[in-house]
């Protein structure tokens, strides 16, 4: 299926956050994420199912003001 | 009066950006000689191939330093609310420096927008640092969502400019007598942070003017000096400035000659 990954389209076959991690080879990152704008909590991704569309953020520490 | 930050009590009170510096061994100079035992930090997508995150995030822990994240670039209330929550994760840390822009030339803070994000963060256990103007009544509306440190700009993020409005940081300061506040933003020397801290402000948050100086660890130490320069001219009592002159020594006993 196709998702939005931080701006871009992506072909994803997980069927879940947990998954879908892995296969962005982002898996064990230091990395919160949110789906179509709602925060998922690390302990809640494998609970998170995904669909045609969604919009996935997957956001890391950066340098900040 | 020693007044907190939740709770955290602070040697210095210069809390410095980590943005925009020539090189990460350069921030971790510029940060070690400010003093600084609070910096900001934030949030940025993750690519497959970088892991620079990491990288930063490994730095700062090892710096020993305490972490305030922001929600740097969010526009609404709910991309601030999600930001927020994204960041208590990464960072374990329930402090949040809310930012909800409002103006995209100024970054003028939203101040409808960051009532309601401060409202529904401080209800979810976080200890909100609201970036917000000097309006006494937007100030006073952030402590009834749950506020307990304020924030107001010097001047726009970036800017350099100092003290923008220092009658209006003079009338927040004379009113809120028992809250911690900070000037964020807009300063770029040295002068601008003793300023502030001479209006009896806490803290000075600055990032830029370090940053992106020719020498950016000897600005951090001048700006150190001036934050402690100007908190000791603050405890000191200054003087009150008069219009006439008035002789440095007794005027009783001078010569008549």
């Amino acid at each position: 299926m196709k998702l939005i990954v931080n701006g871009e389209a992506r072909e994803i076959a997980a069927p879940t956050l947990d998954k879908a991690l892995e296969e962005l080879e982002m898996g064990g990152r230091t990395v919160a994420t949110a789906l179509n704008g709602a925060f998922v909590p690390a302990r809640r991704r494998a609970e998170a199912a995904l669909k045609e569309g969604d919009r996935l953020e997957v956001l890391t520490p950066m340098q900040g003001g | 009066m020693a007044r907190d930050f939740y709770g955290v009590e602070l040697k210095s009170r210069l809390m410095l950006g980590t943005a925009r510096y020539p090189s990460p061994k350069i921030l971790a100079e510029a940060i070690a000689a400010s003093g600084a035992e609070i910096v900001t930090v934030s949030l940025r997508r993750e690519s497959r191939g970088q892991r620079g995150g990491e990288d930063f995030w490994g730095m700062i822990r090892d710096l020993g330093v305490r972490v305030l994240p922001n929600t740097a670039g969010c526009h609404s209330v709910r991309e601030a609310v999600t930001t927020a929550q994204m960041a208590r994760e990464v960072f374990a840390t329930d402090w949040i420096k809310l930012e909800v822009i409002g103006d995209a030339d100024t970054l003028q803070p939203d101040v409808f927008g960051l009532v309601e994000a401060a409202r529904i963060l401080s209800d979810d256990g976080f200890q909100v640092f609201p970036y917000t103007t000097e309006d006494l009544v937007v100030a006073e509306r952030l402590i009834e969502a749950g506020c307990r440190v304020l924030m107001p700009w010097g001047a726009p993020i970036g800017t350099g400019k100092g003290l923008n409005n220092v009658y209006g940081l003079r009338a927040l300061r004379a009113h809120f007598p028992d809250t911690p506040l900070v000037v964020d933003a807009g300063l770029g020397l040295p002068s601008h942070a003793a300023a502030a801290m001479e209006l009896g402000y806490d803290a000075v948050l600055l990032n830029t003017a370090v940053a992106l100086a020719g020498d950016p660890v000897a600005m951090a130490k001048g700006f150190a000096r001036a934050v402690e320069a100007g908190r000791l001219a603050y405890e000191a009592d200054p003087m009150s400035p008069r219009d006439m002159a008035e002789p440095s020594p007794p005027v009783i006993g001078l010569a008549s000659l």
